[in-house]
Formats: structure tokens, sequence, C-alpha cells
């Protein structure tokens, strides 16, 4: 437990120089995880003329900023960065590292995981730090990365922890992780790193790339209501809109009402979706499968609005309201503006 | 040009329907408990894979690893279209994490050889990682396209495929050979009659061994297997020797994350308040809300 043991990195996920939130949520968390191991939290941030996002991450709370910038690094492509990061990695021998897990995260993370020959693991939900005992090889390991994530459908729970050689490597879904207040005040210190790129890792080729910033984002949201498949159509959707609208608070939705294509799948809330805490969330028509409950069950107050008592979604309610949301929404409407 | 694709497909349980008996005490599944289906997102690959036979021609072959009875996937991937199957089977090979299944499939890629595309599904319902995919790519120092949606163009020389990115898409183009994730974009083909009257009797060599100590049969076995071959109904079987792996880079002892802990998500006990779906109840609800400062 002496030997020296490395920093705690996050790979810094950006798009055109702005920083992704889950990028910031795991600076938030990687600096709790280096302070318990008594090591540096460092990011490592690819990409070109990016250099400004470092004042960011160092008001989350980094040490230091790995820089590499280089027209080759932007738009992202995946063998690009894992070169620049695997080069990083051989040099600096890192104890952790994380990545988001986004597109971007989950493709990037196995490749650099395969080439270093380091386990990883994927969409965790939460990082501790522990000790493990092996009872197939007898070994005990200390002060390893527990990684949880949900696993079978969301069905079990499962803690991982890596047996070989650093650097522990996962991906963490976005919006799990509590975002620290960040302070401006906090300094770092920015280390240029060389971006040493061959024609083997540069072959393939972006001929097109269309983006359109999402058009809702539900993480930060207080308030959110979402309709499930009770709905019943796109049409009666704008009761689900109408509520949101007069409480103040954003649409959600579970797969089975995106699936419908009665909504966008940006306002999809679950395993698929994005993971929510807000202060309210009303499930209007959801019954709550296991995978939309694992993406919103964390929120302080959960009302559920269904026909049905025994819905599962009722487990993890705080109010349950069994009735039709076709009569109980505008009820609700007409009551919020009479008490205001 | 005819074009050599192997698609990698896996039998997993349905994870949608679980109970409580379905994991073992150490934390692995216990596979025989539950249904088990063909990978959803692994149709979409096979399906691409298909399109791109009947756009250009080519050779598709499907392999899987896994227990035995995973050679029923590989006879649905035949009842489909495809035109050659391989199990790789070996208990060696058992418990492997994504990395030891990722070096496992790369040696059948490279046992194969001239291999113009491998095609995967995103990731399987089991354990959701997306990993084993880019992993192959690495191992075979190939470009792997993830998310792909379509393939827009195939020629001698590369591939251009559009492909999901956060918020929108992509168009990327690689040399050959390549790896592709494919996403749930396409519709899988119905299995074909024709298909499968010529397929049902499609066997490994381990299902035919295990029918005739189960039967009285005449024959012998290997005669079987040699006839099987000629019909061209052989699915090729594979032990982790048979591809060349190395025993400390399979199964367990190539599998550097272990489970520590498992535990059933368990549904809190309802504790919902009831709340009438009346004007009265539904007003009491929204004081209480604005008074706890929740709403307002």
């Amino acid at each position: 437990m002496s030997e020296k043991i490395g920093n705690v990195w996050v790979f810094i996920e950006q798009e055109a120089g702005k920083v992704a939130s889950v990028s910031l949520e795991l600076v938030s968390k990687g600096r709790e995880l280096a302070d318990r191991l008594g090591v540096k939290l460092e990011a490592v941030l690819l990409g070109d003329k990016v250099e400004h996002c470092a004042a960011e991450l160092f008001s989350y709370g980094c040490d230091k900023v790995f820089l590499a910038e280089d027209p080759r690094l932007e738009p992202f492509t995946v063998m690009p960065y894992a070169k620049v990061l695997m080069d990083m990695i051989r040099e600096h021998k890192p104890n952790i590292l994380l990545f988001g897990a986004t597109l971007k995260g989950r493709e990037l993370a196995p490749r650099v995981a395969s080439e270093k020959r380091a386990g990883l693991t994927a969409d965790c939900t939460d990082l501790k730090i522990d000790d493990f005992h092996d009872p197939k090889s007898g070994k005990d390991y200390y002060n390893k990365l527990m990684q949880i994530r949900p696993a079978f459908g969301g069905n079990i729970i499962a803690t991982i922890v890596n047996s070989w050689d650093d650097p522990q490597m996962v991906t963490v879904r976005e919006g799990v992780m509590k975002l620290g207040t960040p302070d401006p005040s906090r300094k770092g210190e920015i280390e240029r790193v060389k971006v040493a790129l061959t024609a083997a890792e540069t072959v393939v080729k972006v001929i097109e790339r269309v983006r359109a910033e999402k058009s809702v984002d539900l993480r930060g949201a207080q308030i959110i209501v979402a309709g499930g498949y009770g709905v019943g159509s796109a049409a009666n959707f704008k009761l689900i809109r109408d509520l949101a609208e007069a409480l103040g608070g954003e649409v959600g939705a579970s797969r089975a009402a995106v699936d419908a294509g009665w909504i966008d799948h940006d306002h999809q809330v679950g395993q698929t979706g994005v993971t929510v805490r807000p202060r309210l969330y009303i499930a209007c028509g959801i019954s709550g499968a296991i995978q939309h409950r694992a993406g919103m069950s964390e929120s302080k107050k959960i009302i559920a609005i269904n026909t049905d008592p025994d819905a599962p979604i009722m487990a993890c309610a705080h109010y349950a309201i069994i009735g039709d949301l076709n009569t109980v929404i505008p009820e609700m409407i007409k009551a919020f503006k009479a008490k205001q | 040009m005819s074009y050599n694709i192997l698609v990698f497909v896996k039998q997993v349980p349905d994870t949608q329907n679980i109970s409580g008996d379905a994991m073992t005490p150490e934390g692995t599944v216990n596979r025989a408990a539950l249904p088990a289906i063909f990978n959803p997102e692994d149709l979409n690959a096979l399906e691409l894979a298909l399109q791109l036979k009947d756009r250009y021609g080519a050779k598709v072959t499907v392999a899987t690893m896994g227990m035995p009875a995973a050679a029923e996937t590989l006879r649905q991937s035949l009842y489909r279209g495809a035109d050659a199957a391989i199990l790789v089977t070996d208990r060696a090979l058992a418990g492997a994490d994504t990395l030891a299944t990722s070096y496992a499939l790369s040696k059948v890629v490279e046992k194969l050889g001239n291999v113009d595309l491998v095609l995967c599904g995103r990731q399987a319902i089991d354990g959701d990682t997306a990993q084993v995919g880019p992993q192959i790519a690495e191992k075979l120092h190939i470009p792997q396209i993830c998310y792909v949606e379509e393939v827009q163009e195939l020629s001698a020389k590369s591939i251009r495929c559009r492909r999901a990115i956060e918020g929108g898409y992509e168009v990327l183009e690689s040399p050959l050979p390549a790896l592709l994730t494919v996403i749930d974009a396409n519709s899988p083909r119905p299995m074909n009659a024709k298909k499968i009257m010529k397929f049902k009797r499609s066997r490994t060599p381990g299902e035919v061994e295990k029918e005739h100590t189960n039967d009285n049969y005449t024959q012998d076995a290997e005669a079987a297997v040699r006839e099987l071959r000629a019909k061209g109904l052989l699915i090729e079987q594979y032990s982790a020797a048979d591809i060349g792996a190395e025993p400390d880079r399979i199964g367990f002892a190539g599998s550097p994350t272990k489970v520590k802990q498992v535990m059933s998500v368990v549904l809190t006990a309802g504790e919902a308040k009831r709340i009438s779906p009346d004007a009265a109840g539904i007003g009491g609800l929204i004081h209480e809300l604005i008074s706890d400062h929740t709403l307002g």
C-alpha cells in the first residue's frame, strides 16, 4: 500500500469547444476519488483550439490539464483519439481513467482498454474506493475502484473490480454524478502534449457531419412532467406539455411513448435515455418498467398518475393518483392556477 | 467482386423477464433459467450484411461464441440468408469479460482470413456494454465505425456509412477491412420458408454426436458429419485451440474485471400516499407541494 499510485484522470469530452456536462460531473466525482486516494486529479483534453476549456476544468477541481491540440483531432474520430490517449497512458500511468458513457466515450474507451489490456466497466452509476478480496485467487487488493453498474436490463446492480494493472477504466452514465460547485479562483497547470499521429490512425474520413443541439436537456430540470404509453396518442401529449408549462417544468417521456413516435428521443428518461433527479417528477400513464425507474427513482418527489393501482411505478411513487390522466391533469392545472 | 462478410451474433437471455433464480451465487448468469433469444441488434447487423449481399454480392458467415445451444441462433441466421455458420464453444472460454471475449473473437477473424467486413450489433441486452465490437477492431488493428445506420456505398477499397452521433449523424468513409457496429435502424427480414426447409437439418459436430448417443443410429457420427459437410449443412465448431487462442488470454484467466458483488434491484415497499382523483384530493396535493416549496 505504500507503493506510489498513479493519478485520477478524466477524459474531457468537448464539442465545438464546449465541455460536455458529463465531463464536469466526472471532474466533480474524480476530485472526491483523488482526495480519498491522496493523488492528483488530471483532465485529458483533446481537440483543436480548446485551451480556453481548461479554466472551467480547474474551477471544478482539476489540478492539471493535459492539453493535446491538433487539427486532426477535430472533429472527434476514434482512432486518433485512442492513439493520443494511449501514448499519454504509457507515459504517465494513471491509476483511474473516467469516461462519460456517451456515444463518443463508449466507442473510445473500449478501443483504448483493448490496446492497454486493461479492464473496462461500462455505464457505471456509482464509484467508490474500497478493498477487495478475490475469493477465487485468494488475493487481496487495496484501495481499488468499486465500479457499480446496473446489468441484465437493470434487474441487478453489480459491483465490478479491476484486478489487473492500471488504469482502472470505466464509463459513467450522464447525469448520475453530482455536479460540484465551481470555484473560479481555483487555478491549475496546463501541460501541452505532443500529438504524434501516423497515416494509420487517420484513414477514416468524415465526409459529412450534421448536428443539432438537443431540443431539451432534462438533466438540469427541477420539475419534469413525463408521459408514457397511457397518454394514448401524439395529440394527447398536449396534456403533458400543458401541465409542464403550467408548473414551469420540462416534458419527459418513457421509452414506450418515444418508440410509439409521440415524442422525440431527447425527452426519454431511463436506462436508454437520460437519468434525472428533479425536485418533482410527475409520471403520467407510465407503468414504470425497471429501465424507466432506473432513470428517475432518485427524484425528490414522485407523483404517479395511472389507472392501474398495481403499476410498478407505484413502488417508487410518493403520491399515487389512481385515475384517468385525461381528467386528473386538467384538474391539477386548474388547482395550481387557483392557488397561485 | 464478392465480399467476405463476417457477422458476430450472440444468444442472450431475455432480460425483460427475469426471475430471482436467474443469478448464481457467484454473480454470473444462470442462462438456463431464462428464455434464450437472438440479441436484437445482432439481427440488425445480420440484416445489414444480407442487404450488402443483395446489392454487391457477398458471402455472409455468421459466428457466435457460447454454449452448444447457441447453435440455434446460427440456424436462425441461416434461415434468414447467411451462407455459413461457425460455433465457437469451449469450457475454457467461459467467464470471459469483454476483453477476453474480444480477443477470442478476433482470433476467429484471423482464422477465417480475407474478411473484408466484420459486423456486430452495437451491444447485447444481457450486458449492454457495447465494448466487444471496438475491442475486436483494435485487436485486429482495423478501423471501427460504431452506431451504423446504413451503408451508403461499398467498393473494393472502402466503405461509406452513415452513423449516429450525439444530436445528429455523420457520414464516414473507411478503407477495408473494417468493423461496423450496427444499431436498430433497419428491419430484419423474416426467416425464409425455403431456407428453413434446407437448413433445419444443419448441425454442429457436437449436436451430431449427441444425437448419435441419444438414438440408435446405424450410421456413425463421423460419417454423418462428413455427409452434412458435403451437403453444405454443417455448422463448423471451433474450440479455443482451433482458433489458436492463448490460454491465459481467454475465459476467467483472461478477464481483468471481477464481479465483487451482485444485488437484485428490490422495489421499495409501496409507501405512496393515495390521492383521490377529484378536485378535493388534487387541490390538497397541490397545496401541500406549494407549502413545502416543491412547486411555485
